[in-house]
């Protein structure tokens, strides 16, 4: 059955409350998901008072800020802080984005951040992303070609390059694969908006050979067609990418084919 | 515990595509369509026979064009509908038996209630 309930030991507790730093006059309360697998506790919200001042504008900077020199058993992924790697995607103030490039200023009240959603935890803000990168080798994501290599590059229009636009700046988040309740539902054989925006990024490509054979793989009840194109994932994109038109246009191909 | 050895890889394949989706996802687009103009036409030939004798309603569905039209939105609402169901059905029930169970009555349902309506307008066009 669906889960309409947080299982027991999934429920989120009061965590610890840090103190203020000394003589901070402009401060922001961060409430921070907690859970390690060893103590066997529940997880738990731990809050932070960061002191603006001295902190840089994205949450990022306060993540690290915390870890820095508050608390260094605060466990997160990171890497470019330019919204290039991917990797500092979770749930903050209730939406999938990427912490290095939300502004801590775009948050009222309170910042809350969660791991991203319905993913398994390996530690506090840190998924578990192996079934989601599976998925994305599961769809052959390089240049399939039976014609032999040229003596040059494999020649491309300017209009043909052009159908790749909005395709090519995926980085690969997870962002919108989280945010969509088929894939927290059926998420073992949806394949999600991720993966499909990636998929399309190959059909799309006139340098490839293979369209078909993408096709059939993805002609699926729920590989493919668990997309009802609620559009959280467009919605929620921090790269500002479509992942349901992509998905709509595998769609029209799939219809395009039969008749 | 062999199922949590199983490879990731093995798991994202898993029984593979079922080469499937597409006709029941079209399907479900083109009753859609064709429901705009049957329901127009439906609500708007009821909203026309408000306060009619129970023998005028009975010649309008009685006429080969209406219980024609008739058929067709019978037809095209029950296959809808239960196309619709399906999903939430597939989206939601994660046990294989209570699937095939749920998917195998709702589609027995709308089936005993589309041939009901069709029946009654047949017998209306035949009497």
């Amino acid at each position: 059955m669906a889960e309409f309930a947080l299982p027991a030991n999934s429920k989120i507790g009061k965590g610890k409350a840090w103190p203020k730093p000394e003589g901070a006059k402009n401060v922001k309360t961060f409430k921070v998901y907690r859970w390690q697998p060893e103590d066997g506790q529940n997880p738990s919200v731990d809050s932070y008072e960061v002191d603006l001042d001295s902190c840089g504008p994205m949450v990022l900077d306060a993540l690290i800020k915390i870890k820095n020199e508050v608390d260094p058993t605060l466990t997160f992924r990171r890497s470019c802080r330019e919204g290039v790697c991917g990797s500092c995607a979770m749930n903050i103030d209730g939406t999938n984005t990427l912490a290095c490039t939300k502004y801590i200023s775009d948050m009222k009240d309170d910042v809350k951040i969660y791991p991203l959603p319905h993913m398994p935890v390996v530690k506090d803000l840190v998924p578990d992303l192996t079934h989601a990168i599976t998925q994305y080798s599961s769809i052959e994501p390089w240049l399939k070609s039976t014609t032999p290599a040229p003596e040059r590059e494999r020649l491309q229009s300017p209009e043909e390059r052009a159908e790749l636009d909005g395709l090519w700046e995926c980085i690969l988040c997870f962002c919108c694969t989280t945010s969509c309740p088929s894939y927290w539902w059926n998420g073992d054989r949806y394949l999600g908006p991720a993966i499909l925006l990636q998929a399309y990024r190959w059909i799309a490509d006139s340098r490839d050979e293979a369209t078909g054979e993408r096709l059939d793989q993805l002609e699926d009840p729920f590989r493919l067609y668990r997309c009802h194109t609620i559009m959280n994932c467009t919605r929620t994109c921090p790269k500002g990418l479509n992942p349901a038109k992509a998905i709509a246009e595998i769609k029209k191909l799939m219809v395009e084919r039969k008749g | 515990m062999s199922t949590k050895l199983r490879s990731p890889l093995a798991r994202v394949r898993g029984l593979g595509s079922a080469k499937d989706g597409t006709g029941h996802w079209w399907a479900q687009r083109l009753t859609a369509l064709a429901l705009v103009p049957l329901t127009i036409w439906f609500v708007a030939g009821v909203i026309g026979h408000i306060g009619a004798e129970h023998d005028e309603l009975l010649q309008w569905i009685g006429h080969p064009v209406t219980a024609g039209l008739f058929l067709l939105l019978i037809g095209a609402t029950f296959y809808h509908a239960s196309l619709g169901v399906q999903v939430v059905i597939e989206d939601y029930l994660h046990n294989e038996w209570i699937k095939l169970a749920a998917l195998l009555v709702m589609k027995a349902a709308f089936l005993v209630l589309g041939l009901a309506a069709a029946l009654a307008v047949l017998s209306i066009l035949f009497a």
